[in-house]
């Protein structure tokens, strides 16, 4: 299939739909409006369900109705909207139902902006919800990843039954790049427990995240932890560029590690030798990459990058421990760091040394 | 000699947590004598509120899906549109229905949703010990309205039924009561026309039923049973109040 | 030469169109592009912009700070944007709606009466064409059969009829700037 130019909205919306996602309930919020709008139109032409629903709260919960039911369903929101997700996103992950949750996130907190942001990071990958409990983060950094993402998304979700996340921000939501849809044949997975109608000499199938008796509580969340052990053993990605001689490595996902590919051009040209490691999974966290760049001799401190005061910055530290320095550059409130700034950073580092 | 007495096909019979002379136990035994007599046990898909039916997809023999507080018309609005050829019911007290969960039980009428609810009104919260609901009455004395209901302070109790009358996209709402056998029987037929009303494909459908909590009233159970006729039915009229035919 | 281009104006005046046309000319031709619109409340009657990136090279940040061009469609997108032409960068003003000179003299300031030049054609609404067609002389960013073809895309089979007008536009474009 040839290439088309779109919007990432619309290219996570048309992924979804290749992926087999038939089911969609969302409600308004900028800068991810264009999700729900091509779901809207679309998913009736392939016998799917859409609807604008009453309330994120509402949406949330019938993300988690259609998934105990078996469908491939999505939601999408941005920042204040996904925190009202966060009650059935607790559920959810609580009674193991897989979905995906596309969060376009924008500045906060509370009414915030609408520009883009990552101040959200905290809330996606420490939980968010209340309990014990871990959602798979997927951080695309370009329209055609947020396409391949959103297709692996719905199999990661299946496999683990496990709510996904897709972590963007309004620059990726609203910019267009081209984008090629592989066309693949989707072969969704059978769901024995899924709640369709207890015929006479089966079990009967329950989706339920309620535990009275305190044992049984516990064993419920050593089961769901056994399994983001093996999550976190199988499902980390990451992508690490121009790591193998840098004497400073950009740790940065989503639109700051554009930024950053942008800046370790210009800080090469100036003799700079500058890396990226960009986690695409925000979690699992790729806590091994860190360490192993960590150790090596040439590389002497890292720069987290962030549009935040500091959220991912934590994990890095928590990766590498106190083996080298970590610092740190950021924009909030929407605002976009600018390459030349984000180099005067690096050479200001650089200087401390 | 034919039996009179069986337990309905879609009961567990696993003995419930119900307290003594609460009639949670009779309206659980209608719905799934409804199920039963429309033989939909093996389509059936159930929700459960948060309140004191929590534990309800323990009771009923049909698959189950244990919801949110207040977001049963919200998660049963999902799976309908997986299964639109199911039947899906959701089981509500007043404080899940009436009080947090009003958003999503309005709009699941209003947008015609095929599913059936039945709503259990007590007009306390039972599970978490007894505080004020949207629908305890002028003066009643609850663990957070100790003084007595008050108008000025609290509001005047909700009427769910009138209120959800009045949307296009409601078929069937009728309130009954179960404080004697007679409105029992009454009960009984408007459970299974619910149902009915659902597999028709005419719309959203509800059952209001009056019931006690001799618990939390602080009441012996033939005492509430009074407490419900002589209180809760003047204020709360039993009776169809839409019927799209 | 990567271009880095930022195209402002009012809602309506096809700013946003004319950059989705224009990355998408680019990537029939094969380069890496992005386009990055400005969004939210100013969408609404007030300046739109967007900025669009056709290279050879990776795109990494598709925000456009310094531009290699930029295209004023009204006063308010000349006096936000002027400062972002980078020295030596080329500046295109619509004429028929600002009625001053740029500041700049380290940049190429072309003048171009769009809106006359469309009327000219008989349609107000294809001075975006007009003004691409000058943009695309100047720079050679793309070609105009590119343009063309990509417009083609975004009509569809119903509107090709108004293939025609938007080439004569582009072409009266390119004649109303040097080389």
């Amino acid at each position: 299939m040839a290439k088309v130019l779109m919007k990432g909205n619309e290219a996570i919306a048309e992924a979804a739909i290749q992926a087999g996602c038939r089911y969609f309930f969302g409600y308004p919020i900028t800068p991810q409006n264009e999700i729900p709008a091509y779901m809207a139109k679309m998913l009736p032409k392939v016998g799917g369900s859409f609807i604008q629903a009453e309330s994120e709260v509402s949406a949330i919960n019938m993300v988690y109705g259609a998934a105990g039911a078996g469908g491939r369903v999505m939601t999408s929101s941005s920042s204040p909207g996904i925190s009202l997700k966060q009650e059935g996103i607790s559920y959810i992950a609580g009674a193991e139902l897989p979905c995906l949750i596309v969060n376009i996130v924008r500045g906060g907190p509370g009414l915030g902006g609408i520009q883009p942001a990552q101040s959200d990071y905290f809330q996606a990958v420490k939980g968010g919800g209340h309990g014990d409990y871990r959602v798979v983060v997927l951080a695309p950094a370009g329209i055609q990843e947020m396409a391949d993402l959103v297709i692996d998304a719905f199999d990661i979700a299946d496999r683990y039954r496990n709510p996904v996340m897709i972590m963007g921000d309004g620059m990726l939501g609203q910019m267009m790049e081209p984008v090629e849809f592989a066309k693949k044949e989707v072969t969704i997975s059978e769901k024995p427990w899924a709640t369709i109608g207890n015929k006479e000499g089966k079990p009967r199938n329950i989706i339920n995240s309620l535990f009275l008796d305190t044992q049984d509580m516990e064993n419920h969340v050593l089961k769901l932890f056994e399994k983001y052990k093996e999550i976190e053993k199988n499902e980390v990605r990451v992508e690490c560029y121009n790591c193998e001689d840098a004497e400073i490595i950009i740790a940065a996902y989503g639109t700051t590690a554009r930024i950053a590919k942008n800046v370790i051009q210009k800080a090469g040209a100036q003799g700079i030798k500058v890396g990226l490691i960009r986690p695409i999974t925000l979690w699992p966290f790729p806590t091994d990459v860190f360490k192993k760049w960590a150790e090596a001799d040439h590389v002497k401190s890292f720069l987290t990058v962030e549009m935040s005061m500091g959220q991912m910055i934590e994990d890095v530290r928590l990766s590498i421990k106190d083996t080298k320095p970590v610092h740190f550059y950021g924009r909030t409130g929407g605002m976009v760091p600018l390459p030349g700034d984000l180099l005067k950073e690096i050479i200001k580092i650089r200087g401390e040394k | 000699m034919a039996k009179v007495f069986e337990k309905p096909k879609a009961l567990t019979g696993k003995p419930n947590h119900y307290c003594p002379g609460c009639t949670h136990g009779i309206v659980h035994r209608l719905v799934a004598e409804a199920i039963d007599d429309l033989g939909i046990r093996e389509n059936t898909v159930g929700v459960a509120p948060v309140g004191c039916a929590v534990l309800a997809y323990e009771y009923f023999n049909v698959d189950m899906h244990e919801a949110a507080h207040g977001r049963a018309p919200a998660v049963a609005t999902g799976i309908k549109r997986v299964l639109p050829d199911n039947v899906v019911f959701t089981y509500q007290g007043d404080g899940d229905l009436a009080s947090i969960g009003t958003a999503e039980i309005v709009h699941a009428a209003n947008r015609g949703e095929k599913l059936t609810t039945i709503f259990i009104n007590n007009a306390i919260y039972g599970m978490t010990g007894g505080q004020m609901a949207p629908t305890s009455l002028l003066g009643q004395v609850t663990a957070t309205s100790p003084y007595g209901r008050s108008a000025e302070t609290e509001g005047h109790p909700i009427r769910m039924s009138e209120m959800l009358a009045t949307i296009e996209g409601t078929a069937y709402v009728e309130r009954v009561s179960l404080h004697d056998i007679k409105n029992i029987l009454k009960a009984k037929k408007a459970i299974k026309k619910a149902f009915e009303v659902q597999i028709a494909g005419k719309g959203f459908a509800m059952v209001e039923i009056l019931s006690t909590c001799p618990t939390n009233w602080g009441m012996a159970p033939a005492e509430a049973l009074k407490w419900v006729k002589d209180n809760m039915i003047p204020y709360y009229p039993l009776g169809v109040k839409k019927e799209v035919v | 030469m990567a271009q880095e281009l930022i195209i402002s104006g009012f809602g309506g005046q096809g700013v946003m169109s004319m950059g989705q046309l224009l990355t998408y000319a680019g990537m029939l031709e094969g380069k890496n592009v992005s386009w990055l619109p400005s969004y939210g409340p100013e969408m609404r009657g007030g300046t739109a912009y967007c900025s669009v990136i056709i290279t050879e090279e990776m795109v990494g940040s598709p925000i456009v700070n310094e531009a290699t061009a930029v295209i004023a469609m009204n006063l308010p997108s000349m006096e936000r944007f002027e400062r972002t032409v980078n020295p030596g960068g080329l500046l295109i003003v619509n004429s028929s709606l600002v009625n001053k000179k740029a500041d700049r003299t380290d940049i190429d300031v072309c003048y171009v009466p769009a809106n006359e030049i469309a009327d000219e054609l008989g349609n107000t609404r294809v001075a975006n064409m007009v003004i691409l067609g000058a943009f695309l002389q100047k720079t050679r960013a793309v070609s105009e059969d590119s343009i063309i073809e990509s417009l083609k895309g975004v009509l569809g089979s119903s509107k090709e009829h108004l293939i025609p007008l938007n080439r004569e536009a582009l072409k009266r474009g390119t004649q109303s700037v040097n080389p």
